[in-house]
């Protein structure tokens, strides 16, 4: 069954939209969109320097992706605008990546394969390798919920139950990072905030508490997956800009009903 | 026995000295306000109890696994967030039905359990973040003005609230006010705060202090005033009664 490399790309893109579900919600919650943006933006520096050192690209993108983490939230605590620092530290980080890559000139790098994903070419160590991926983020998730929980409603509240607000940022971060790494052959550097946020920003309007609009994320995610699986073959268009598509038009539908509903 | 002591702490934060050289000690079943004009520290102060801050110099001494129940000045809930009054009773720990509705009774914010946060008025909304620091079961509850945007008789209310919790659970409670005359009748012991302890003592002993008229005096001349023209209309009241 798993010989067909649709079904490998339906796996890998379910595995990849049920992390970024949960996770994405924190992003959402917490205003992190652009930090996630800017996490995805670094990965490819990450695959340049590994191509370069010859390791494996999860191995780079993981570090470079910590790297600006780290950065990011020492440059805040000295009172840059957070927002100002991601943009600068994202653009250049893309900008640095792409020039790094065209230095490799011994190398054939599929550039676009890296900006975009190439879904139907996931092979099955790269599936699984995005499951194994996908466990831990949500095994980490699931352990921390309810202190991440707490940090994300008041970072002082979080305190006096002796729950450390700036370590549960820190897991975040290293969740986002084994996301990003592992997603970025589904839908690529540029599109994978996407998956983090259209979903859970779709699940909103129908959730009442944090675990019903985390749950319905990773449906909505899902769904996406599949409809833009099956639409870039019917059109044949770019798998993973189907998807988003897919996820955007969703969240489309589904705005406008739970607006209708409430009116 | 003192099961929070506060030695000598100093918080400064960019720079600017919030406190210096406060000392305190908090006993079991007490009621401490502190007061203090806008930027004397208040909040700072209970959040270095909470462990939100780590002083810069000096040190506060908890007993050991002691349960904060926590109500913080301002929960800008994200509209993002779904979370509904029966969600959030359970945060950080899950907490039964039962103990819910208990919860919710006790403050006196019955039918509010399927609520969306987002759409409790002002009142609610505190009476809720009382519920789940009550919740907690804590030794200890800080409250960080807590009657912010209630009316007069709402806060009134919200304090005698807070001393029947007091008696019935027989936590210490530490709360920061700007209403002084409607809190001072409702504690055990008031701190003036201004950087540094000015004065403390029993409601009578501070509000004579010349410490406290000082700041007070000069900068609240409308809440006095106030004070007193509802003080008078008390005796007034009480003259037609003999």
């Amino acid at each position: 069954m798993l010989d067909n490399f649709l079904i490998r790309a339906a796996l890998a893109g379910i595995g990849v939209a049920i992390a970024a579900a949960p996770l994405g919600c924190f992003v959402v919650w917490r205003r992190m969109a652009y930090f996630g943006d800017a996490t995805a933006h670094a990965a490819i520096l990450g695959v340049a320097l590994s191509l370069a050192f010859s390791t494996s690209t999860i191995f780079g993108v993981l570090i470079v992706c910590l790297g600006m983490a780290v950065i990011v939230s020492n440059l805040n605590e000295r009172g840059m605008a957070v927002d100002t620092l991601l943009g600068v530290i994202s653009h250049s980080a893309l900008a640095f990546g792409l020039v790094a890559v065209s230095f490799l000139s011994g190398i054939r790098v599929d550039l676009m394969a890296y900006l975009f994903g190439d879904i139907l070419a996931i092979s099955m160590a790269d599936l699984i390798f995005i499951w194994i991926g996908a466990v831990i983020v949500c095994g980490i998730i699931a352990w921390r919920w309810s202190a991440l929980l707490t940090a994300t409603l008041n970072a002082d509240l979080a305190s006096s139950h002796h729950i450390n607000p700036k370590r549960e940022q820190l897991i975040l971060t290293v969740a986002l990072a084994i996301t990003v790494a592992v997603a970025i052959k589904v839908v690529g550097a540029l599109l994978i905030a996407s998956l983090l946020i259209i979903p859970a920003a779709a699940a909103r309007g129908f959730a009442k508490t944090p675990e019903m609009m985390a749950g319905l994320a990773m449906i909505i995610g899902s769904v996406s997956v599949l409809s833009g699986i099956q639409a870039s073959l019917i059109w044949d268009t770019p798998t993973g800009p189907t998807i988003v598509c897919c996820a955007a038009v969703i969240f489309g539908v589904l705005n406008t009903l739970s607006r209708g509903m409430r009116g | 026995m003192s099961f929070i002591s506060i030695q000598n702490v100093s918080v400064k934060i960019g720079g600017q000295h919030i406190l210096h050289d406060v000392s305190l000690d908090l006993s079991k079943g007490e009621i401490l306000t502190i007061v203090g004009p806008n930027g004397s520290g208040k909040s700072t102060l209970l959040r270095a109890i909470v462990g939100a801050i780590v002083p810069t110099g000096g040190q506060i001494k908890r007993e050991k696994n002691i349960r904060i129940g926590y109500v913080p000045q301002s929960l800008a809930i994200d509209a993002t967030l779904p979370m509904n009054v029966e969600r959030f009773l359970s945060i950080p720990k899950r907490a039964t039905k039962t103990q819910k509705q208990n919860a919710l009774e006790r403050v006196g914010a019955t039918n509010m359990m399927h609520k969306q946060m987002t759409d409790l008025s002002g009142g609610q909304f505190q009476r809720v973040l009382l519920a789940r620091a009550l919740l907690c079961e804590p030794d200890l509850l800080l409250l960080d003005e807590p009657t912010q945007g209630l009316d007069q008789p709402g806060s009134a209310r919200f304090y005698e609230l807070i001393a029947e919790i007091r008696a019935e659970l027989n936590c210490a409670v530490v709360m920061v006010s700007h209403e002084l005359h409607v809190v001072m009748s409702a504690s055990d012991r008031v701190v003036c705060l201004n950087g540094h302890v000015c004065c403390h003592g029993t409601p009578e002993t501070v509000s004579n202090a010349p410490e406290y008229r000082a700041l007070f005096g000069a900068q609240t001349g409308g809440a006095l005033a106030l004070y007193r023209h509802e003080h008078d209309h008390g005796h007034d009241h009480h003259h037609h009664e003999h």
